[in-house]
């Protein structure tokens, strides 16, 4: 019974009018949590009731605590009839029962009406009194942190990263249920609601149960999803990253932290048991394996696995000959021994994370990934879900495989995904195949151990880079060559990543979004004969979306990709493809060749002049990429290469010695079934239409950048404007004369014609770059495609970013030969440090004081050695000074994180005397952002995840202004919801938002349309980095001046 | 392929000035693209006629979704839904309260019922505005007469509080309302030369010292409604206005008034024969709109009366305004030495406004 839970109802405002007779409402509230409910009094006669409420307490078990959520019911008293319900608020309470998020929640709710919308605000603040319970076999994980972010989140450091934690829960849809027939639409909708909420709260907490069994402490890259099964019912699934965190909680917890960082593992909770979960892999090229089963539930089950080679888009070239690489073999052989050994441990290998703590991620493999189209049958036992988990079962399972393959034990940047269209669902798992460091996933470290001096030898910027398996067995062919960076090591010519760009990545020039769309008509059919139809179709659209994102970075000049989503959507009878990612030049990666257009009829002349013009058109614009996106990597001189890459003519002979196969050959095969990236052929329609499409993809106007990474490579002086949105189209495709190639034309329009109208409604924005950016498709009926677009604005500074990309670049020449011994001197605490790595101009100055000043004490620990990079070494020295300066004026620290939380709901009574009367708005500012940082803040604390589920129906579609008012007025809405309970737990932004789902439904014949809307984040408090330095410029600490200003003045 | 839904949400709301301007015009989501095309935006920014007319469309919804807010400014400001800079929201508000002049001066002083709301269409054809744009202004004037009717106070703060408005559009929203209550003749063709400024100030001038309000004394009693009502004139000051009308009916007085005004005057004035000739028309016109404004008629004709008595005379003469500036101080002034007359402060309260009334109005 460990917990109470108290709640106040304080006040009404903007409510609706309920009697038309007094143009007034009387008021009351229902306050119910589990099957306790309390009411208010009803406040007659009044749009602003003041109820003012006694503390209602409900008693209730911490596991109810987790799952349910409170329910709050605003109704309108009426003497003679059934009372009427104005709406609802539900409030999530988890964020109550960690100790470090909110205390309270107090503030402004809109709310809410399944049927009306928002209908007026209403305050009320909750507390939670948790009693210790040391019950061991507890239902409950009440404390387990959950980040929505995919990195570790800015205030806190990994102590162990434990690895993957899964789980879902089903049930009946209750809109499927008999009972939908007799009851309103409104409480099927908030039955749905409710549920929905419950389940979601269950699985949060069998997760928690997970992560502590680990002896974890937190989940990080929490993604929890719907699938709306239909008849077959409703199931609520999540995956997440257990870890240990560790607070770094303040300046002065943390500069002791970084003096024994052993001892502070030691401290944690969890050290008894040294139970590690390491993995680590190796990498490999591009995209991996895809296999693509089809198993009608049941025990039928065909799966049929398309081969490597058969999908591999690199160039075939020789692998045979063992002259590279020697010094790299034994060592890697050993890394991966040690790390196998503990990854066995651990079922799936997997990390939900992005962006990883500095030294985590040593080399990458390649995309991996699985599907499987799967025949939805109904949940008969909504306690026993074992089908749904045995799907996902084996879907993990053929990505741990493939991972194998690529000489990988872990899989990075891991997600799942279902589209479902009628019975059929198609499942998807994709990640990035990679070897991690065990240092961070086994607890407790062994000093001097063998990886350590792998990775001190590991060059920075680029190790990430060289491939992890041994390339005289390599899992595909690929075309290897000495790393451009470090000359030590083999690198792929392309590669293909779920994850952030590491941000010790050297990168010329910008980066870009690429997109690969596709579109293919499939039959109307039923059941298993769909199922087979589809799955017959994903190898083709696979492979036609890799080869579009293969050209298409090609044609930017590119050679690597990053955040690479690939989606896949089902309808009736299409299937659609999209895939987005963002494209750098990595510096570490060979130049990639140009694309070459190959005619299948020589004779004709006319048709060579045409091809030679297409040939030109595409080498223009690489030529104009190139200088668009600042791609002018340094000029390689033949001395400086250690060993050559293999010429051309190598190449071709080691192939022949090992395939006995001639040059001619060589070039038949390239312009042969199996398509190579570098060369088009265009001898049929399709070929003609890649090109078009390749050609037809618009640069963003001047002044624009955009990605769906977290951060654009090359641009680094944001400043603080930011502009979160969501855009939502719906196109209806003209019912006749649907060909592959019509619809494919249709769904280019409409991606480029959204982000047309992104630009231009952003351009009071630039220079700025759009982040982020989220593409979502669905196909709600027969012709209709949907297309949702979630992303963020940053503005930069364009002066600013000039100058850095140039100092960037010199940088990052030095970078390479940087002396490794140096780095030995950072202790890893400071890395991971909270405050978003900026720029850093005057780091280099820096260097030798820090070295000279840490140098001593850094050296004697073994332990604490990292090998980040240059400019983050740097940036974190200068935030050790700064932080240690903070320490002495912690005082002013904590005004400003008091001043923040009190600023963003103070209630009507806040008012700004002075200012006129428009300026003294009441409502705060919640910022919302998908990025898990906000730009020229700092994170000063994480308050608890945000999840939330709204449903939206309406009968009077057309009086509500069409099914644009409607959606566009239901998103405001959501977005005000997100940011009135942000500002109630006492934060000021949402960061790693999503919008998980945005299922939209209309009926215009009846005038009715539905949508529901899953949202998720992390609610935050921030502190402007500005005010933070005018703090402590303002209140120089008296008694301890000279000590920080002899450090600061540095 | 057609669109059939789309649309853009920011999590802080986009507010585009220029399209935020042809909403208020009254265009239809046509014309705006037609006159952002017309504007020269497509080729500034490359873009294509299908985004501005998807932009415009954006906009517009918004737009409709802000109006219900922008009904009671101070909703805006503590509404939850729409995330909006504060500069924004009043640039907001201002703008959907802003008028245009010709509107203005169209129903300024009419009675705004629903019978002047009928003429609007007339109002549309004749002024060039929008039928849209003129409802809505139309409403917004009602709106706001609704609002500060019967409230106490002060008529600009009552207004600002209420509204939100900058200080100068509060200000003409009071003399919009002090005119639409006394229902002030502004139509007649002789006034048509006069523009919403020039009434404008003069019920600036009227409220602070016509109305109930400008007694200046606190309200002494609370219970007293009438005490502190800025939008009536002060009908016991209008009731004793009628004690003027010494100043031309007594032969005496007004031969003293004219000789002691002409004795000043003599020499500074270019037109002093014409004003010696016409001190008596001029005086007697004066005083009796003081004596008539006792009967809610001749409230409403004040200014056709005002022009009428004085304005034109001196106008057909020719008087330069620096002359009938120094006429109308000086006879002002004057009264002060007839030791007959009694009413001094009347006078002054009287007269003070008028002056300041008459040079605005005397223009052409």
């Amino acid at each position: 019974m460990p917990g109470k839970l108290k709640v106040k109802i304080v006040a009404g405002r903007h409510l609706p009018v309920m009697d038309r007779a007094s143009d007034l409402t009387d008021a009351f509230v229902e306050v119910k949590f589990g099957n306790t409910t309390f009411k208010t009094d009803v406040y007659l006669k009044s749009l602003n009731p003041q109820w003012n409420s006694e503390w209602f307490k409900f008693e209730v078990d911490d596991e109810d605590l987790q799952d349910e959520p409170l329910q709050i019911t605003v109704l309108d008293h009426d003497t003679y009839s059934a009372n009427d319900a104005i709406g609802k608020v539900y409030i999530d309470i988890d964020p109550l029962l960690y100790s470090e998020a909110a205390t309270v929640i107090s503030g402004w709710f809109p709310i809410y009406d399944t049927i009306h919308g928002i209908r007026g605000e209403i305050n009320v603040v909750v507390k939670v009194d948790l009693f210790n319970d040391l019950n061991r076999f507890r239902q409950s994980s009440c404390g387990v942190k959950f980040f929505c972010t995919t990195s570790i989140p800015k205030c806190y450091r990994a102590v162990v990263i434990h690895g993957f934690v899964e789980e879902l829960v089903v049930n009946e849809d209750p809109e499927y249920q008999w009972i939908d027939r007799i009851r309103t639409p409104r409480a099927s909708n908030e039955a749905r609601q409710r549920l929905i909420s419950l389940m979601s709260g269950e699985l949060q907490r069998k997760i928690g149960l997970k992560v502590l069994e680990m002896r974890g402490n937190a989940v990080v890259g929490y993604l929890q999803c719907f699938d709306l099964e239909g008849e077959s019912g409703l199931v609520v699934r999540a995956i997440g990253t257990a870890c240990t965190l560790d607070k770094l909680s303040s300046p002065a917890a943390f500069l002791p932290a970084c003096n024994s960082p052993s001892k502070e593992m030691k401290e944690s909770p969890f050290n008894e048991d040294p139970n590690p979960n390491p993995h680590s892999s190796g990498p490999s090229t591009p995209l991996k394996n895809q296999t693509y089963s089809f198993s009608p539930s049941k025990s039928y089950s065909r799966q049929s696995s398309s081969s490597d080679t058969d999908l591999s888009l690199t160039p075939k070239t020789g692998t045979g000959s063992g002259s590279a690489g020697k010094e790299g073999g034994p060592l890697k052989a050993l890394l991966r021994q040690q790390t196998q050994s503990a990854l066995e441990q651990r079922e799936f290998p997997f990390l939900t994370l992005t962006a990883f703590p500095p030294g985590l991620l040593v080399h990458v493999g390649g995309v991996v990934s699985a599907r499987s189209v799967k025949l939805l049958d109904r949940i008969h036992n909504p306690d026993e879900p074992e089908t749904r988990d045995a799907w996902w079962a084996e879907i993990r399972q053929e990505i741990k495989s493939h991972a194998k393959a690529l000489g990988c034990h872990a899989v990075v940047g891991y997600s799942e995904s279902t589209s479902i269209c009628e019975e059929v669902c198609i499942l998807s798992a994709s990640g990035t195949a990679a070897v991690l460091n065990p240092r961070f996933l086994q607890e407790g470290t062994v000093e001097g151990s063998l990886e350590q001096r792998i990775e001190e030898n590991l060059p920075v910027g680029c190790g990430f880079c060289h491939i992890p398996y041994d390339e005289l067995n390599m899992p595909f062919p690929a075309h290897l060559t000495y790393c451009y960076n470090c000359r030590k090591q083999k690198v792929p010519d392309v590669l293909f990543t779920t994850i952030d760009l590491p941000t010790d990545a050297v990168v010329v020039g910008k980066g870009c979004l690429i997109q690969a769309r596709l579109c293919r008509l499939k039959k109307k059919a039923q059941a298993e004969a769909n199922a087979t139809a589809i799955s017959n179709l994903l190898p083709f659209m696979e492979y036609e979306v890799h080869t579009q994102l293969m050209n298409k970075l090609k044609l930017k000049g590119m050679n690597a990709l990053f955040g690479l989503r690939i989606q896949i959507t089902v309808g009736e009878n299409m299937l659609m493809g999209l895939a987005s990612a963002t494209g750098v030049y990595l510096a570490a990666l060979p130049t990639p060749g140009g694309i070459q257009i190959a005619g299948k009829t020589p004779n004709d002349g006319s048709y060579e002049q045409h091809i030679s013009h297409m040939q030109k058109k595409i080498n223009d614009t690489i030529a104009k990429n190139k200088e668009l996106y600042e791609i002018n990597p340094p000029e390689v001189s033949e001395e400086i290469i250690g060993s050559p890459i293999p010429e051309p003519r190598q190449r071709s002979r080691l192939l022949r010695s090992q395939s006995e196969s001639s040059d001619e050959v060589t070039e038949l095969d390239l312009s042969h079934g199996k398509k190579d990236a570098f060369v088009l052929e265009i001898d049929d329609a399709d070929a003609m239409e890649d090109v078009h499409s390749l050609l037809t993809d618009v640069p963003p106007p001047s002044g624009f950048y955009s990605c769906n990474t977290e951060i654009m490579p090359g641009i680094n002086n944001w400043t603080s404007e930011i502009q979160m949105f969501t855009s939502v189209r719906v196109v209806r495709l003209s019912s006749l004369n649907l060909t592959n190639q019509a619809l494919n034309k249709n769904f280019n329009g409409l991606c480029e014609n959204l982000l047309k109208s992104l630009y231009f409604k952003l351009r009071s924005m630039t220079p700025c770059c759009l982040c982020h950016v989220n593409f979502t498709v669905s196909l709600p009926e027969d012709e209709l495609i949907q297309v949702t677009v979630t992303a963020v604005a940053i503005t930069f500074d364009k002066n600013q970013a000039l100058q850095t990309t140039k100092a960037h670049a010199e940088k990052s020449l030095q970078r390479a030969s940087a002396d490794n011994e140096e780095m030995l001197q950072f202790p890893l605490e400071l890395c991971s440090d909270s405050l978003p790595s900026h720029a850093f101009p005057a780091a280099k100055e820096h260097l030798e004081s820090a070295s000279s000043n840490s140098g001593t004490p850094a050296a004697q620990r073994a332990t604490s050695v990292d090998y980040s990079s240059f400019a983050d070494r740097c940036s974190s020295w200068i935030e050790l000074i700064k932080l240690k300066a903070q320490t002495i004026r912690r005082g002013s620290i904590k005004t400003t994180v008091t001043v923040e939380k009190a600023s963003p709901m103070g209630d009507g009574n806040f008012r700004n005397r002075s200012a006129p009367p428009c300026a003294s708005s009441t409502v705060g500012v919640v910022k919302m952002t998908p990025l898990s940082f906000i730009p020229g803040a700092k994170i000063t604390k994480y308050l608890g995840i945000i999840n939330m589920f709204f449903i939206r129906e309406t009968t009077s579609l057309r009086e509500e202004g069409g099914v644009s008012g409607f959606l566009h007025a239901f998103i405001a809405e959501v977005f005000a919801m997100v940011r009135a309970h942000v500002a109630a737990l006492g934060g000021n932004a949402v960061v790693s938002y999503i919008m998980k789902q945005c299922v939209f439904m209309e009926n215009p014949s009846k005038n009715q349309a539905q949508c529901l809307i899953n949202v998720s984040g992390d609610a935050v408090v921030f502190v402007r980095e500005s005010d933070l330095e005018v703090m402590s410029a303002q209140q120089p600490a008296v008694n301890c001046q000279p000590s920080c200003t002899g450090e600061v003045t540095t | 392929m057609t669109s059939e839904l789309d649309i853009f949400v920011g999590n802080t709301t986009l507010i585009d000035e220029d399209v935020y301007r042809l909403w208020l015009d009254g265009y239809s989501v046509n014309d705006a693209v037609a006159l952002r095309v017309r504007s020269g935006i497509l080729e500034q920014t490359g873009a294509t006629a299908g985004v501005l007319q998807s932009d415009t469309m954006d906009h517009y919804r918004t737009f409709h979704m802000l109006e219900r807010l922008l009904h009671a400014p101070p909703k805006l400001l503590h509404q939850l839904i729409f995330q909006i800079p504060p500069s924004r929201q009043a640039l907001l508000i201002e703008r959907y309260y802003t008028f245009d002049e010709a509107f203005v001066r169209e129903v300024l002083g009419k009675k705004l019922s629903k019978g002047t709301k009928k003429d609007l269409d007339d109002i549309s054809t004749k002024t060039g505005i929008t039928l849209k744009s003129c409802r809505r202004q139309f409403d917004n004037f009602k709106r706001v007469f609704k609002v500060v009717e019967e409230m106490r106070g002060s008529l600009v703060d009552n207004i600002q509080q209420h509204f939100l408005l900058s200080d100068r559009l509060a200000r003409d929203y009071a003399a919009i309302v002090f005119f639409a209550n006394n229902r002030f003749e502004t139509g007649k063709k002789k006034l048509q030369y006069l523009s919403f400024g020039d009434f404008a100030f003069c019920a600036e001038l009227m409220i602070q010292n016509w109305t109930l309000g400008a007694v200046g004394e606190a309200p002494t009693d609370p219970d007293s409604q009438m005490d502190d009502m800025d939008v009536d004139l002060d009908k016991e000051f209008l009731q004793d206005l009628k004690e003027l009308k010494v100043l031309v009916a007594d032969k005496d007085l007004l031969d003293l008034h004219k000789s002691l005004v002409c004795t000043v005057l003599r020499g500074k004035l270019s037109v002093f024969s014409e004003m010696e000739t016409n001190f008596k028309n001029l005086s007697r016109g004066l005083v009796n709109v003081a004596a008539k404004l006792t009967h809610n008629k001749d409230v409403r004709d004040l200014f056709v009366d005002l022009v009428e008595k004085f304005v034109e005379p001196c106008r057909s003469d020719h008087w330069p305004l620096s002359d009938v500036r120094l006429f109308l101080t000086q006879y002002s002034v004057s009264v002060h030495s007839l030791d007959g007359f009694r009413h001094q402060v009347l006078w002054d309260r009287y007269m003070g406004t008028l002056r300041g009334c008459l040079l605005r109005l005397y223009h052409d």
